[in-house]
């Protein structure tokens, strides 16, 4: 077993896959001989050849456009757009052609494919490379929208998204990319979609977030963890389909509940938990449900962007507010 | 100063408006017992399409995008495919369609607001009509790579109009094929109008073949209306593509006779005297013209083929009308490969109201 971080896992899966799959194929701008700007596909085209880790011309749309129609026609294209700023121009082919094929031909052809993007605030990055698209791609019929925070969940949940039947989106925290490393075995085993991770058990109070800001809200707990409050942490994973059950069975035991994410706050995916804790949770509810958010304003350049993004100090002070209101 | 590169555009017509051969015909052209098959689907499709047309204005169809016209562009390209390669259609190519084998009351099921009628029993690898303009192009790439890389002897054939050609999809989508070197053909029906737009808004250049020389592909011309000529261009298109030879892009000139969609009233924005002019050229007659010429095709042979293509359409209309609504559940059980739990509540809910368990919903034909 290997220690691994994020970007490495990642690659990690992408070989076994097509080690072990000769439907899978790779494509995206500088994926090949530069084994992508981030290292994801590092050493692939070398190993598996240019038919199947192809450097495409660079147009994000028709990255995806191709890849519907290499899906539909039995392979398993994953498809890398180098950063989710840059996702806009194929989100026609996600939204009318990928979500769709299926439903559209009752079943007479899918669309097995993966699109992979880099997402997410915290690295210095230039204008555009910092977004977080989630709520807008999980409000897609059709689509899966996934997102690991850590390596090995990186490595199990990209192996369920390439052997799903149905179109993923794979959004990968680019700040997590090189942040720790984790010991991550080559097994070739799948981590279930659909469902949520509960990091740590609790009785107080629930903190539900995802991607990079698992960190922040893991510290967070540990913050509280001090003051003698046990804070129960769940990684969504999967963000659409969502499971709220996970959740629901959660702040049944906490009656308290802060959701964390990076992405701007109105219609985020926050107010959709937040929402179904109001209609199946709402008498397990000991306080009001809180939301720690990225601001409803463009992500600063590096000079502001933590203060934009959700800080420990901030999801600390919404847990205390649930707390304090309830007591 | 240096020319770096030069190009010139071929148009291709073989037979014109009067039926007359311009010039020896290529072999398959010769007997004109190949020929009369080609008659016979055009003649079909366009007693389909009136028929579809009467049955949107008698409200038992959805709006219906009428191919009146542009006949020979499917049935030439059709024609010329194998079974096993792919057709990427967009909205208005009932021609290709009917003659790959797609039926007439699935086509109808799908302009009749059905899902079930792009479950064709026919061509099952085809893809069904694309509504968004050019995205097909990428599709159409993608499907040819996977061809080539499994290294399959098929084709994928897409088709679109003429106002696709300013889309990015259009070149993205070519200019990939042509740098994969992917079995492709891209068969741009250009019928002049993108609904209210003419050609001549659409693009500066002189021909949208010509396009095809940004890909680094090869773009032929053909008379649209001309249905030996657009048979003849697409099997060595075709051919071409199979044999690894890489995409062509094949500009076939035709004329949109009707309305953009019966959504649509073509006399708000276009010449009638124009569209008058224009019905010299149209492909049925033309072929007919020609047929007759030969000695090949009669009073009565004309007369038998009317009654037949009747008979065949009436009996899909009254199969289409017969056809039971579709379940409420099936807004949910082709979405994905297997439902997932957060949508079972949905599904229950939407079956709950649903109009066979006492929902209020009026039940559709």
């Amino acid at each position: 077993m290997a220690e691994l971080n994020l970007v490495e896992a990642v690659n990690q899966a992408l070989a076994h896959a097509l080690e072990h799959d000769p439907a899978v194929v790779l494509l995206g701008e500088d994926i090949g001989a530069n084994g992508g700007v981030f290292r994801a596909t590092l050493g692939l085209q070398q190993r598996f050849g240019a038919e199947r880790v192809i450097d495409t011309p660079l147009a994000e749309t028709a990255i995806a456009g191709t890849a519907v129609g290499m899906a539909a026609m039995g392979l398993k294209p994953v498809a890398e757009i180098q950063f989710s700023g840059f996702l806009y121009p194929a989100l026609d082919h996600l939204i009318n052609h990928a979500s769709r094929l299926r439903n559209r031909s009752r079943g007479r052809l899918s669309c097995p494919l993966v699109l992979r993007t880099p997402c997410g605030a915290g690295i210095h990055a230039p204008e555009h490379h910092s977004e977080s698209p989630e709520a807008m791609l999980a409000h897609v019929p059709g689509l899966r929208v996934v997102m690991p925070s850590s390596p090995a969940r990186a490595y199990g949940l990209l192996l369920a998204a390439i052997r799903d039947p149905d179109p993923v989106i794979f959004l990968e925290p680019t700040r997590l990319y090189r942040l720790f490393r984790q010991d991550v075995a080559d097994d070739g085993e799948a981590l279930p979609l659909d469902v949520c991770f509960t990091l740590r058990g609790g009785t107080d109070l629930t903190l539900v977030s995802w991607g990079a800001m698992i960190h922040e809200t893991e510290a967070a707990a540990d913050a509280l963890a001090a003051e003698g409050v046990m804070a129960e942490v769940i990684d969504l994973a999967t963000l659409k389909p969502l499971d709220m059950a996970t959740i629901l069975e959660s702040v049944a035991r906490t009656g308290r509940c802060v959701i964390v994410h990076e992405a701007a706050r109105t219609a985020g995916l926050g107010a959709e938990i937040a929402a179904g804790l109001a209609e199946e949770g709402l008498y397990s509810l000991l306080a009001p449900v809180q939301r720690v958010t990225g601001y409803d304003t463009v992500i600063p350049l590096a000079r502001l962007e933590q203060q934009y993004l959700p800080s420990v100090a901030r999801i600390v002070a919404a847990a205390r507010r649930t707390l304090e209101e309830a007591s | 100063m240096s020319t770096v590169a030069r190009f010139h555009i071929e148009h291709v017509r073989l037979i014109d408006a009067e039926g007359e051969a311009l010039a020896p015909l290529p072999a398959f052209a010769r007997d004109p017992a190949a020929l009369v098959p080609l008659y016979r689907a055009m003649y079909l499709t366009r007693t389909f399409d009136a028929k579809a047309i009467a049955l949107q204005r008698t409200g038992k169809l959805g709006t219906f995008a009428s191919a009146l016209g542009q006949e020979a562009v499917g049935v030439g390209v059709a024609a010329a495919m194998r079974a096993e390669d792919v057709l990427l259609p967009s909205y208005r190519e009932h021609a290709a369609q009917l003659v790959r084998g797609v039926k007439i009351e699935e086509s109808l099921r799908y302009w009749g607001g059905d899902e079930r009628g792009c479950d064709f029993s026919g061509p099952r690898s085809d893809f069904p009509n694309c509504v968004p303009i050019a995205t097909q192009v990428c599709h159409a790439a993608g499907a040819a790579y996977a061809f080539k890389l499994r290294g399959e002897a098929r084709v994928a054939v897409c088709f679109m109009g003429d106002g696709a050609t300013s889309k990015g999809d259009f070149y993205e989508g070519m200019n990939f094929a042509a740098v994969w070197k992917a079995p492709m053909v891209l068969v741009v029906s250009n019928n002049q109008w993108a609904i209210s737009l003419p050609r001549s808004a659409q693009s500066a250049t002189a021909t949208l073949a010509q396009k095809a020389i940004a890909a680094g592909i090869d773009g032929i011309q053909v008379d649209g209306n001309d249905v030996v000529a657009v048979h003849h261009i697409a099997r060595e298109a075709i051919e071409r593509a199979r044999s690894g030879g890489g995409p062509t892009l094949i500009e076939a000139l035709t004329y949109r006779l009707g309305d953009h969609t019966t959504a649509d009233d073509a006399s708000r924005y276009r010449d009638p005297a124009l569209v008058q002019e224009q019905w010299a050229l149209e492909p049925v007659a033309r072929l007919r013209k020609h047929l007759l010429h030969l000695g090949a095709w009669s009073k009565a042979q004309e007369e038998a083929l009317a009654h037949e293509c009747a008979e065949t359409v009436n009996a899909a209309v009254e199969a289409y009308l017969a056809t039971p609504a579709p379940d409420t559940a099936a807004m949910f059980d082709y979405l994905y490969a297997t439902l997932p739990v957060a949508l079972q509540g949905q599904r229950a809910s939407a079956l709950r109201f649903a109009p066979h368990n006492g929902g209020d919903h009026d039940q559709s034909s």
